[in-house]
């Protein structure tokens, strides 16, 4: 199934991924390592128009943890933008930042979560926390738009001043149930 | 030279020797396992990052490095069997196409710290053809002591991304273990590069 038509995709009108793309340059972010999701579609396009930035598209999540910890050995600051399912991915690599105290900050869109239509999604975006938590990472969430900016801005802030994975989830209110019209 | 093994294959840790012998600015991740012993063995320092875990990452980790310090040379030396935990890595690494980015694999067809168990390279799986389908041009596969010099200096040639398979002998060599505190091991690299201001960060 064409991977579009079971996702969504934030409102046009909402500005949250843009205040995010401002975050990551105030906070000097080099690296942006991501598995690309609908939700964070508009912020992956502002970052790929920034020649100041690394776009880094992975195969699997658990590649941008261990990217994360490489750009931090060499000076640069990272993050990791992906959907709730690649969480599972990476849950082994994420040892990498409790093993070297390296920041590992992550910004998930929520699937599996408020109004899901598709029951695949269920099982790990209910287990998104959990696992992250079960890692070591802190995690906040942003279920309201106006909310979203300032979750991220902890998140980076607790991953680079403290040195350890941390997590923003963006609920699935924020983004929206896609229901392939069965709402 | 480099020395052979009881199969007659390349001795991984003279190997290893060979290759940081003279090495400038070589920046090493070793990927967990024997690459990791075998570079504390032969030349322990803040310029290495052997790694205790994160098995499938080193690659990866040599990516991020490689992106964030374009003006050093970046050397994974890893096993078989962790690159081909982490294979799609290949496929990332030659879309970022960093210059300053080699892959060694010192492939010994086994899994050496769990009992020898054979991996997919014993039975056809071959890395370098992997590599060069996942878009990586600069390859090479080394068997002979002949071949190292050539190797060696694709490592300091900045035309990367540069990966190469080395066959080398199966023996289990002494352990020669590295600082185990991982902090101390992230941040001698941080020093090295970043002056005391790294700490700062």
């Amino acid at each position: 199934m064409d991977r579009n038509m079971i996702e969504s995709a934030p409102n046009a009108a909402a500005d949250w991924p843009d205040r995010i793309y401002d975050l990551l340059k105030q906070y000097n972010v080099r690296q942006v390592a991501l598995v690309p999701d609908a939700g964070h579609s508009r912020l992956i396009k502002r970052c790929l128009a920034d020649n100041t930035l690394r776009v880094v598209t992975l195969t699997t999540e658990e590649e941008g943890v261990a990217l994360m910890q490489g750009a931090w050995l060499g000076g640069d600051r990272s993050v990791l933008l992906m959907q709730s399912s690649g969480v599972g991915n990476c849950i082994n690599m994420l040892s990498l930042s409790s093993i070297h105290r390296t920041p590992m900050p992550m910004i998930i869109t929520m699937r599996g979560d408020f109004g899901e239509f598709n029951p695949a999604q269920v099982a790990m975006g209910q287990a998104t926390q959990s696992v992250l938590e079960a890692m070591g990472t802190l995690v906040h969430r942003a279920d309201r738009a106006e909310d979203v900016a300032e979750t991220v801005e902890a998140s980076l802030k607790l991953a680079y001043n403290t040195f350890r994975p941390t997590a923003t989830l963006i609920g699935q209110r924020v983004l929206g149930a896609k229901t392939f019209g069965k709402d | 030279m480099v020395k052979l093994g009881a199969s007659g294959k390349l001795d991984r840790r003279d190997l290893t020797r060979v290759l940081l012998s003279d090495r400038g600015d070589l920046l090493v991740v070793a990927g967990l396992g024997a690459p990791a012993w075998d570079i504390s063995a032969v030349d322990d320092g803040p310029q290495n990052l052997p790694l205790w875990g994160g098995m499938g990452g080193a690659a990866m980790i040599g990516l991020g490095l490689a992106l964030a310090q374009p003006d050093k040379d970046v050397l994974v030396l890893t096993g078989d069997g962790e690159m081909l935990m982490g294979i799609g890595s290949l496929a990332t690494i030659a879309h970022q196409a960093p210059k300053n980015l080699s892959i060694v694999v010192q492939d010994n067809e086994h899994y050496g710290e769990t009992g020898m168990q054979e991996t997919a390279t014993r039975h056809g799986t071959d890395l370098v053809k992997m590599a060069e389908g996942a878009g990586i041009k600069t390859t090479m596969l080394v068997t002979e002591p002949g071949q190292v010099p050539a190797l060696k200096a694709a490592l300091h040639a900045k035309k990367g991304p540069f990966f190469a398979v080395a066959k080398i002998d199966p023996a289990s060599l002494p352990l020669a273990l590295p600082p185990r505190e991982g902090a101390i091991l992230q941040a001698r690299m941080r020093e090295h590069l970043m002056g005391p201001a790294a700490h700062l960060a």
